[in-house]
């Protein structure tokens, strides 16, 4: 399995190719990764000279660890094979699928993604997908979309055109993107991919922005589409486990561990029941904070 | 590569610059006007001539409006002008002699 599968994505920032000033030092934010956008802020006439940044950018500057996903242009245009080629030859982590509705449109990428590969001498495997649903139809084929290749590491909800093609909009409540949520989440975790929520676009309300981050942490997601480096530092307050979190966390692995040996199978810690149910949880956090930088224990 | 019609690539927004190719009269011809001249001019105008180079174009009219590009999009600009100049746009000779 590609190493990268699952590493830390807490906080994924667009940013568009069709600016060099964007593109050139977002690491100084340090988002976990960032999404080059080769589409929806892309003005049609200059979807060529986006590429040719993305090119260089890619090839020449140092994002210091951060990943790059792009976002190639949708399977219903004439620009998305191009797309590949160049975001490939440049060496991107990852490629983002806009509007995925269905399997084959994951394995579609995917075969054109290895022939790129291929063709600029890169790793087999070396790239990895994201798939973006973004409709009624891609949200039900969620789960399909999830198994559809090895390399897709997760799916991400878009909200904008998602509550178009359900013909309501965003109320900033986050009710009309309740049921798309809850069921890619699923779908997500059924397939043992990650799971990214929409972007929050109202750059005046950082309350709202925060509601809405702390209610997607509690979904389960594992991060978030943003558009401004401000958002960074909330998500990632909001995504990293605490102190209290961490000690109970250690304390619950510990515990499992010495009872299990002593063939016990319920317990207590610090007043609350614990059985082997909670083990997955409690390395998961622990695995979380070690990504995060906040625990260097040895569980 | 010729030089078929005009072309132009990039803005004059910070950290960009703007190019435009011309057919040239049997040399590269290059103007270039940048808010960092002093201390990056010579950079420039290497970064531009090493990209024609590679691009094999020798008959240009270049003009060059740098606001303090990185190299990288210096490159990026004059590659796109150059092949919007030639109207290709697929199947792009990436890490070949767009490097």
């Amino acid at each position: 399995m590609n190493p990268n599968m699952k590493r830390l994505r807490r906080s994924m920032m667009f940013l568009n190719c069709q600016k060099p000033s964007l593109i050139k030092d977002p690491y100084v934010y340090a988002p976990d990764s960032i999404m080059l956008d080769l589409e929806d802020a892309v003005a049609e006439r200059e979807k060529d000279a986006a590429r040719y940044s993305l090119y260089h950018a890619l090839q020449e500057i140092d994002y210091r660890g951060v990943e790059r996903v792009v976002r190639i242009n949708g399977l219903d245009t004439d620009l998305w094979k191009e797309d590949i080629r160049c975001s490939i030859a440049g060496g991107c982590d990852a490629v983002r699928i806009p509007k995925t509705e269905t399997a084959k449109d994951v394995q579609l990428v995917e075969e054109a993604v290895l022939k790129a590969e291929k063709e600029f001498h890169v790793e087999p495997g070396r790239t990895l997908i994201m798939a973006a649903l973004e409709s009624a139809r891609g949200v039900m084929n969620a789960f399909e979309i999830c198994c559809a290749s090895s390399r897709l590491f997760g799916i991400a909800l878009s909200g904008g055109d998602y509550t178009k093609d359900l013909q309501t909009t965003i109320s900033g409540t986050g009710v009309e993107l309740m049921g798309a949520r809850q069921h890619m989440i699923i779908a997500a975790r059924a397939a043992g991919v990650q799971c990214f929520d929409t972007v929050f676009t109202d750059l005046n309300n950082m309350d709202g922005f925060r509601k809405d981050v702390e209610t997607i942490h509690a979904m389960g997601f594992d991060g978030k589409s943003i558009i401004n480096p401000r958002q960074i530092p909330i998500v990632h307050e909001i995504f990293t486990p605490k102190q209290k979190e961490i000690i109970f966390a250690e304390k619950v692995v510990r515990e499992i561990d010495s009872k299990r040996a002593q063939g016990i199978g319920v317990f207590t810690v610090d007043g609350k029941m614990i059985d082997i149910a909670f083990y997955d949880g409690a390395k998961r956090i622990l695995a979380l904070a070690r990504a995060s930088g906040v625990y260097k224990g040895e569980l | 590569m010729d030089i078929l019609k005009t072309a132009i690539a990039g803005t004059v927004e910070s950290s960009d610059c703007l190019v435009t190719v011309e057919p040239g009269s049997g040399t590269i011809e290059l103007d270039l006007d940048s808010s960092v001249m002093r201390q990056f001019g010579r950079q420039i105008r290497k970064v531009i001539f090493e990209t024609l180079g590679r691009l094999d174009v020798s008959n240009v009219k270049i003009t060059v409006v740098d606001k303090g590009a990185l190299d990288c999009t210096i490159k990026a600009r004059v590659e796109c002008a150059v092949y919007r100049a030639n109207e290709m746009k697929d199947n792009l000779p990436w890490g070949d002699v767009i490097v």
